[in-house]
C-alpha cells in the first residue's frame, strides 16, 4: 500500500542518470582508491630512493684500485742467512717488505720514464697501501722459494688514490689533504696510462677481515659474514625446535585455562620488547652469570634466539590454528592418537606457515644490531674464528654491527665500505626471503 | 519410562552392540543430553533424528568418545560396547575409536593420495604385515565403499581431487579399513547432491551386513529409507526409540508425531 502511495507521490527517477546520493558514494570510492594508489606510489618511491642511495654509495666497495708492478724480492734483505728457515723468515717484519715495495715502485717509475714535478718520496711510498706490505710478507712466508726472484705483484693502493678513481677525491681536495697530494694523483694517472694501475673487481671485500682506521682500502666483511652465519646457525638450531615444540604443546596439548592464557599474552608481549633489552639480559645471563666469552657468536646466537622465539611461536601457532579442525577429527576418528594426528596430519599442513615464520624470524635476527653491541660484538676482530663448534666461542663480528662500526669512522672511504656491507646484508635477506617463498610453494597443499 | 518399555520389546530381535544407561552430557553449564537409555543392535542401521540442537550429534560423538576432544564437555552415565564400559578409566579412547569408526558431516579426506587415505588406519594399527596385505585391505575397503571402480587407476592422485560424493565414500572406505564393529555417521549426506546421496545410502544398506551403523540425519525420508531402527531426540531427551516403520507410521509420543509431520523442527 505504501508502495503505491510512494509511486503515486513521485515518479521513479531514470536509471540513466545517477542520483546525487549515488554520485556522492561513487566520489567517495574514487577518493579512497586515489589515496590507496598514492600510498603505494609514495612507498615505491621511498624504496627506490633507498635502493638507489645504497647501491650508488656501496657499489664502489666491490671495486678496488690495484697497482701491478714487478717486485724484486731481494734475498739479501729478506733472508740474511740464506737458508730459507721459516723461523728466520718470520723475523723479517712488514717494514722491510714496505721498503722492497717502495724500491720496486721507484724502479718501475724510472723504467717507464715517468717524470712528475714536485713528486716527493713520501708521495711515492704513500701511493702503496700500508696493508700491501703485510700481504706481500704473507705471500713470501707461504712460498719461500719466491725469495731472490722478481715476481709480478698485485699491490693495494692507498684509499685516497682509490677514492680518486671512484670520484670521492679530486685534485682540489687532494691539495688540502695531508694524506695525499696532487702530485701523487698525477703519478697514479701516469701509471694508469702505462697500464700498471687499474680498478678491478674486489673479491677481498667479501673475504678479508676488518682493517684499522688508516687502511679502509683493506677492510672487508669476511669475519662479519662468518660471524653472522655462525649466529644464524645457533639461532636455527635452538629456536626452531624449541619454538615449534612450544607452539605445538600450547596449541594442541595444553589445557585452555588461565595459566595458558597468561603464557600466551606474555609471549605476545615478548615479541614487542625492544631488542636492546634482550642485549642486557644476554650480558647478565650468558656473560656475567654463565661465564661465556664476550664477542662470541654463541652468545650473540643465544641472545638472538631469545629474540626470535616469540616470532616463531606466534607464526607457528597461527599456522597450526589455520589447519581445519576437520582434519584433526578425521585422524582421531580412525583411531590415531593425539600425537599421531598432530605429527602425521596437522604439522605437515602447517609446515609452509611455520617455515615462513621461521625465516622471517631469522631475517629479523640477521639484521639485529643493538643487543650485539651490549655483548661486545663491536670489538675489532682481525683473526678468523675457526670452524664450528670451537669457532662459536671465538671472537667474531656481525654484518649489522660492522655497518654500524664503519659509519662511526672518520675516513669517508669507510662510508663506502658500510654501504657495501649493507648491500651484502640485503642480498642475504633477499636470499632468505626467496627461500621462504620457494619452500612455501613446495610444501603448500590445499584441502 | 516410555522408552524402557520399548527397549524390552526390541532386545529379543538381535544382539545388543552398544548399550547406553542414564547418559548425561554437559557442555559447560548446558545440559545437552538428559537421561538417555538406548540399546543399539548389531548389524542394524539405527537413525538418530530430531530438530537442530536436539543433541543427536552430541550423543553420537559420545559413542566413540569424540567429545573428549572438547575441553568443556562432561559425560555421565554408562555406555557399553559388547558389555564393556567405554568410559572406564582403563579404556584408551584411541583403541575404542579403532573399533567404532566415524564418518563426518563434511567429507574430510586427508590431503594425501587416495591410497594413503585408506591405508592410514591399517598402518597406524598395524593391521597389515606387508605391502601386499595393505594393498588388499585398501582394495577391499574401496570396494566396500563402492569406490574401487572409479579410482582404481588413480590411487596415487590426491583424495581432495575427488568429487564431494566420492570424497565422502573415500571417508567411508577409510573408516571401514580399520575393520571397525560400529560405524558412526554424522549427517554423512548433508553436503552431497541427490545422486551422491543415493549412492551413499545404497552403500549404508550394504554396510549393514558387516557392522552396526548409527546415522544422524536431518532428513526423515533418509531415515525411513536406510534405517531399521529410529531414535527421535528432542531438547536433549530421547523421546522415542523403536522400529523405523513404527516410528513413522505409528508414533507413540505427540512430540514425535509433531516432528515427523513437520510441525516442530
Amino acid at each position: 500500500m505504501s508502495d503505491a502511495t510512494l509511486q503515486g507521490a513521485q515518479p521513479r527517477p531514470s536509471l540513466l542518470a545517477a542520483d546525487p546520493r549515488t554520485r556522492k558514494r561513487n566520489a567517495a570510492e574514487a577518493r579512497f582508491r586515489a589515496y590507496g594508489l598514492g600510498a603505494i606510489l609514495v612507498s615505491m618511491v621511498m624504496l627506490v630512493i633507498l635502493l638507489f642511495t645504497i647501491l650508488t654509495g656501496g657499489i664502489g666497495a666491490f671495486r678496488q684500485t690495484y697497482l701491478e708492478i714487478p717486485v724484486a724480492l731481494d734475498a739479501a734483505q729478506l733472508d740474511k742467512n740464506g737458508n730459507r728457515d721459516p723461523a728466520d723468515l718470520r723475523k723479517v717484519l712488514t717494514l722491510t717488505y714496505g721498503k722492497i715495495l717502495q724500491q720496486s715502485l721507484e724502479q718501475s717509475i724510472a723504467d717507464k720514464g715517468i717524470a712528475i714535478a714536485e713528486l716527493s718520496d713520501k708521495d711515492v711510498s704513500g701511493l702503496i697501501s700500508k696493508e700491501a706490505s703485510a700481504q706481500l710478507r704473507n705471500r713470501v712466508l707461504a712460498d719461500p722459494e719466491l725469495i731472490g726472484q722478481t715476481v709480478e705483484a698485485r699491490v693495494l693502493v692507498n684509499g685516497r688514490v682509490d677514492g680518486y678513481y671512484k670520484g670521492r677525491v679530486s685534485m682540489e681536495s687532494a691539495a688540502r689533504d695531508a694524506n695525499t697530494s696532487p702530485a701523487q694523483l698525477q703519478l697514479a694517472d701516469a701509471l694508469k696510462a702505462q697500464g700498471m694501475l687499474a680498478t678491478q673487481w674486489n673479491w677481498s671485500f667479501l673475504t678479508s677481515p676488518d682493517a684499522s682506521d688508516q687502511r679502509p682500502e683493506a677492510a672487508g666483511v669476511g669475519i662479519a659474514i662468518l660471524g653472522s652465519l655462525y649466529m644464524m646457525l645457533v639461532v636455527l638450531v635452538l629456536s626452531v625446535p624449541i619454538g615449534v615444540a612450544a607452539s605445538i604443546y600450547l596449541e594442541e596439548f595444553a589445557p585452555k585455562n588461565r595459566w595458558t592464557d597468561i603464557i600466551e599474552v606474555n609471549i605476545s608481549n615478548l615479541a614487542a620488547v625492544p631488542s636492546i633489552v634482550f642485549g642486557i639480559l644476554g650480558l647478565a645471563a650468558f656473560i656475567n652469570f654463565a661465564g661465556l666469552p664476550q664477542s662470541a657468536p654463541i652468545v650473540g646466537g643465544l641472545v638472538l634466539t631469545l629474540m626470535t622465539l616469540p616470532t616463531i611461536i606466534i607464526a607457528t601457532r597461527a599456522a597450526l590454528k589455520a589447519v581445519p579442525p576437520s582434519i584433526r577429527d578425521a585422524a582421531l576418528g580412525v583411531g590415531a592418537s593425539k600425537m599421531q594426528s598432530v605429527f602425521h596430519h596437522v604439522l605437515p599442513l602447517a609446515m609452509p606457515g611455520i617455515l615462513t615464520g621461521t625465516i622471517i624470524g631469522l631475517a629479523q635476527a640477521l639484521g639485529e644490531t643493538a643487543p650485539l653491541l651490549l655483548i661486545g660484538m663491536v670489538a675489532f676482530v682481525k683473526n678468523f674464528p675457526s670452524a664450528p663448534p670451537d669457532g662459536l666461542f671465538e671472537p667474531a663480528s656481525a654484518l649489522p654491527v660492522q655497518v654500524y662500526n664503519w659509519t662511526q669512522r672518520a675516513d669517508p672511504a669507510f662510508i663506502e665500505r658500510a654501504s657495501g656491507a649493507i648491500i651484502v646484508l640485503l642480498v642475504f635477506l633477499l636470499c632468505m626471503n626467496l627461500l621462504a617463498i620457494l619452500l612455501r610453494r613446495k610444501f603448500e597443499r590445499r584441502w | 519410562m516410555n522408552d524402557m518399555r520399548l527397549l524390552e520389546r526390541s532386545v529379543d530381535q538381535s544382539e545388543i552392540k552398544i548399550a547406553a544407561r542414564d547418559v548425561q552430557v554437559w557442555y559447560g553449564e548446558k545440559h545437552a543430553i538428559k537421561d538417555v537409555n538406548v540399546d543399539l543392535l548389531d548389524k542394524t542401521v539405527t537413525a538418530f533424528i530430531g530438530p537442530s540442537g536436539c543433541g543427536k550429534s552430541t550423543f553420537l560423538r559420545c559413542l566413540n568418545r569424540m567429545n573428549d576432544t572438547i575441553d568443556i564437555s562432561r559425560v555421565e552415565g554408562k555406555i557399553t560396547l559388547d558389555g564393556e564400559d567405554i568410559y572406564d578409566r582403563r579404556v584408551d579412547p584411541v583403541q575404542l575409536r579403532a573399533r567404532v569408526g566415524m564418518v563426518f558431516q563434511k567429507p574430510n579426506p586427508f590431503p594425501k593420495s587416495i591410497y594413503d587415505n585408506v591405508a592410514y588406519g591399517p598402518r597406524i594399527h598395524g593391521l597389515a604385515r606387508n605391502r601386499a596385505e595393505l594393498d588388499e585391505i585398501v582394495e577391499k575397503s574401496l570396494r566396500g565403499a563402492a569406490l574401487w571402480n572409479e579410482v582404481k587407476d588413480r590411487l596415487n592422485d590426491p583424495g581432495t581431487g575427488l568429487s564431494g560424493g566420492q570424497q565422502q565414500r573415500l571417508c567411508i572406505a577409510r573408516a571401514v579399513a580399520t575393520q571397525p564393529e560400529v560405524l558412526l555417521m554424522d549427517e554423512p549426506c548433508s553436503a552431497l547432491d541427490p545422486i551422491a546421496t543415493s549412492q551413499v545410502e545404497e552403500l549404508i544398506d550394504q554396510l549393514r551386513a558387516q557392522f552396526s551403523v548409527v546415522i544422524v540425519t536431518h532428513s526423515m525420508q533418509q531415515a525411513a529409507r536406510v534405517s531399521q531402527k529410529t531414535a527421535f531426540f528432542h531438547l536433549g531427551n530421547l523421546v522415542e526409540y523403536g522400529n523405523t516403520d513404527d516410528i513413522f507410521t505409528n508414533p507413540r509420543d505427540p512430540r514425535t508425531e509433531s516432528y515427523i509431520s513437520g510441525r516442530i523442527g
